[in-house]
């Protein structure tokens, strides 16, 4: 399932096969470009709008409030285990418009392409793009293209935005998280971080870790299923569950507190913690989400999360609480307490 | 993880705290001298649960607040060479020179780049050979060995492209220094477990006797801690001054010889200026006079750096415990952790950086029950 | 200063005549430089700081610790001592 990219196997569909990489003409707007887009984009991304190729997708008016968001992909490397930049790109933008309790319904993408990539590399990465889009349910309806000059990007940059349709009922705000509210996690934390870092850093597992890049839509339809009364609703990516949980403290003016010993973390990643001197809470995530609900409704919701195939170790770790507004508490392994601040920038590998 | 996971367990940590609590008669002023135990000890809110009686003072162990300013300013000049590839750990990127830091150096089109392990500088040094590989070598005796070892394998390997920016520290000069110093409140330390896994624990006897002051060679993990902070408090309180080992699995008394060995070869004892404390006398590890063409001070011409360390910063009194973080006058104000005016102000662990994040809960909380 | 964190050796080979070697923690190897424990073997656990073995681990030791500390809990509590603070 986490097998390393296989770019031999894959044919290349364009017709100047003399192009083993790209070269600055894939943007210049002519031949080469067309190419790109009718053998490559148009093929993989099948969607009418899109074949329509014109300046614009035309798309019909769906009913109720719309959520829009758009996201730029930048990682390296490019493929790690568990996924690509082309699955982050699809399921970074579904999941945003999913943290509003919306149905992503199309995406657009853009793509910066530096000269010399490799067509394998793209047609691996375009083709995880349309997977990901098919396994989420969106349509890719418009797109773009363009090369910049060797050594001006790291392979290739991807922007998506997307439009997703809040159903109606639905009410979901980072500043609506209030005292007593329980906070839940819908899964393992931090394996999107640790697989790319595995590849950095030349850490080998023994048992496979993979990016958990993931589509949570579908959980957060099943959680709204089981109660309406979601308050707010987070995916914790970059700077993981602190960040998260320091937004959501100071957007809504309320303390939270969790409990270290709560954390779903697994053991690998507490030990790729251990010895790069990180923090599990700080660490990436691709495929998890926050909720903090009422406390009424929590077992319901944490019920119906453990029965989405997302959110089989979904758990509650803490709650929102008056005191300390802005603030978030750990409570520690041993039983004392720490704040647990966001990152003022990257997290790096410390020797002390 | 084993021998990890063990020395984390909460019920018998309840029990050391408890052990603590019923020793403890009067206040004790304790000092962890290694960063890795102030972060442990914050990490785990060890300090909220002792007797209020013992306070905890944040000792100099830690590299990234006493690289002294000097060193700072002439590996960002280094960085910003053309052609130099400059390698450091993470640590150091975000610590502020005079003017920026590693970051900011790099964002102006300096190669920084973050190793892991000295030997991967080697490597980069391998398989860039028109480039000017430099190691910023910094840290105290437990890093010193993989230091030595890269610049020893730099010469095996006849690299000309690889030199090292040294600035290492040694621990028992230190501790010395804080105990000559009159106004002094240190009682007894806790002294670093992996500096003495390298060094041994002969250094630090003579200090016993000469200043009649506990020593516990203690860990990281939290029992590790408690229990150095369990044996201080019992010697304290029963009037005692030895040299204790409570990190026994991985700390024997002689240490280890290969490592030493290397150091001897690769290092010379030297005087280094500590950041915010000053020149400490034979305190520190340069290049020996045999491996000199490592130095990267010699290959690249720095050696006239003129340094402005903040006036407003007084993070050297902080560092020898002769002053509260909240008692400096820019704490809070003009330096924050978003701007740092000393390094101990830069890393989580850093003195003034713990104070001011529970300044931050206990404001909070006094406001939280104020209403 | 000085994070350092136990592994277990799982393989020893040189690397530009340098002992190295792969060490096992919790699932993740890494490689590591072994040349400061030459007396090390395969199945020994060690303490790894920045990728290097600074000390061999004394398991003994480490069990004699642990005894210690539950033996501590159970005197405690014939001392009729609270078990918390």
């Amino acid at each position: 399932m986490h097998l390393p990219p296989d770019f031999n196997s894959w044919s290349c569909p364009l017709p100047l096969r003399s192009y083993p990489s790209i070269v600055m003409g894939h943007g210049g707007g002519g031949k080469l470009s067309a190419e790109l887009v009718e053998h490559l984009f148009v093929p993989a991304f099948r969607s009418t709008a899109l074949d329509l190729l014109g300046d614009a997708a035309v798309l019909a008016q769906p009913e109720g409030r719309l959520a829009f968001s758009t996201d730029s992909f930048v990682v390296r490397p490019l493929f790690f285990p568990g996924g690509n930049i082309g699955t982050l790109a699809v399921n970074g933008t579904v999941n945003d418009l999913a943290m509003m309790g919306a149905q992503p319904r199309y995406l657009t993408a853009a793509l910066i392409l530096e000269e010399g990539l490799p067509i394998a590399q793209l047609g691996v990465i375009v083709e995880a793009m349309a997977n990901a889009a098919r396994a989420a349910g969106v349509q890719i309806v418009a797109g773009d293209t363009k090369v910049v000059d060797k050594g001006h990007g790291d392979g290739i940059y991807i922007n998506t935005s997307g439009i997703g349709v809040i159903p109606a009922g639905v009410e979901i705000t980072p500043t609506q998280a209030r005292p007593g509210d329980v906070v839940i996690v819908s899964g393992e934390l931090g394996l999107h971080g640790i697989a790319i870092l595995s590849v950095r850093e030349g850490l080998e597992f023994g048992s496979p870790i993979a990016s958990d890049c993931a589509p949570l839509h579908g959980l957060v339809a099943a959680m709204l299923t089981a109660s309406p009364a979601l308050h707010v609703l987070r995916d914790a990516t970059r700077g993981g569950l602190a960040a998260v949980l320091n937004e959501i403290a100071r957007s809504s003016q309320t303390g939270i507190v969790y409990a270290e010993r709560k954390l779903p973390v697994p053991p690998a990643v507490a030990a790729a913690c251990d010895l790069l001197g990180m923090d599990p809470v700080h660490i990436a995530n691709e495929g998890k989400l926050v909720a903090i609900v009422a406390p009424e409704a929590a077992d319901a919701v944490l019920a119906a999360m453990q029965r989405h195939p997302l959110g089989r170790e979904a758990a509650i770790i803490g709650q929102v609480v008056a005191e300390h507004p802005g603030i978030v508490v750990a409570r520690t392994g041993i039983g004392g307490t720490r704040i647990v601040d966001m990152q003022v920038g990257e997290q790096l590998p410390r020797i002390c | 993880m084993k021998y990890l996971d063990e020395f984390r367990n909460p019920a018998i940590a309840q029990q050391l705290f408890a052990e603590i609590h019923a020793q403890t008669t009067r206040p004790w002023a304790i000092m962890e001298v290694c960063g890795g135990q102030t972060h442990s000890i914050l990490r785990n809110g060890i300090d909220q649960l002792l007797p209020p009686s013992i306070e905890l003072i944040h000792g100099p162990g830690c590299p990234v607040c006493v690289t002294p300013l000097e060193i700072l300013d002439k590996a960002l000049a280094i960085a910003a060479q053309p052609g130099v590839l400059f390698c450091s750990f993470g640590d150091m990127l975000r610590v502020p020179g005079s003017t920026k830091d590693l970051f900011r150096v790099k964002s102006e089109g300096a190669d920084v780049r973050i190793v892991y392990s000295p030997l991967d500088a080697v490597r980069l040094a391998q398989s860039h050979p028109t480039r000017e590989v430099v190691f910023f070598g910094i840290g105290f005796e437990t890093t010193a060995p993989a230091n030595a070892m890269a610049v020893f394998q730099a010469r095996q390997l006849g690299l000309r492209n690889f030199s090292m920016l040294v600035s290492h520290v040694l621990v028992p000069p230190a501790i010395s220094a804080i105990l000559e110093s009159p106004q002094t409140r240190v009682q007894a330390f806790l002294a670093a477990g992996h500096v003495c896994s390298v060094m041994g624990v002969q250094a630090y006897e003579p200090l016993v006797a000469r200043y009649q002051v506990p020593i516990v060679v203690t860990g990281f993990e939290p029992l590790d801690v408690l229990e150095g902070i369990r044996r201080t408090v019992r010697q304290l309180e029963q009037g005692e001054a030895r040299l204790e080992n409570a990190y026994a699995r991985a700390v024997q008394r002689e240490g280890n010889r290969p490592a030493q060995q290397m150091l001897a070869d690769v290092f010379t004892v030297t005087d280094r200026s500590w950041r915010g404390i000053g020149v400490v006398p034979q305190s520190g590890w340069r290049l020996s006079d045999r491996y000199r063409e490592f130095d990267a001070e010699v290959r690249f011409a720095v050696q006239e750096i003129q340094t402005q360390e903040s006036p407003l910063c007084r993070s050297g009194e902080v560092l020898q415990g002769l002053l509260k973080p909240p008692q400096c006058p820019a704490f809070g104000r003009e330096c924050t952790p978003r701007t740092p005016l000393g390094a101990t102000m830069v890393s989580n662990e850093g003195a003034c950086a713990a104070y001011y994040q529970y300044g931050r809960f206990r404001a909070a909380n006094a406001a939280a029950n104020a209403l | 200063m000085c994070l350092g964190i136990p592994g277990q050796v799982k393989s020893i080979y040189e690397v530009d005549g340098i002992r190295m070697g792969k060490a096992d923690f919790a699932g993740i190897e890494k490689e590591v430089c072994l040349a400061y424990v030459p007396e090390i073997q395969v199945g020994d656990y060690t303490i790894i700081h920045v990728g290097f073995a600074i000390t061999q681990l004394d398991e003994a030791s480490a069990q004699e610790s642990l005894r210690l500390f539950s033996a501590m809990g159970m005197l405690d509590e014939e001392l009729g001592h609270p078990a918390q603070p």
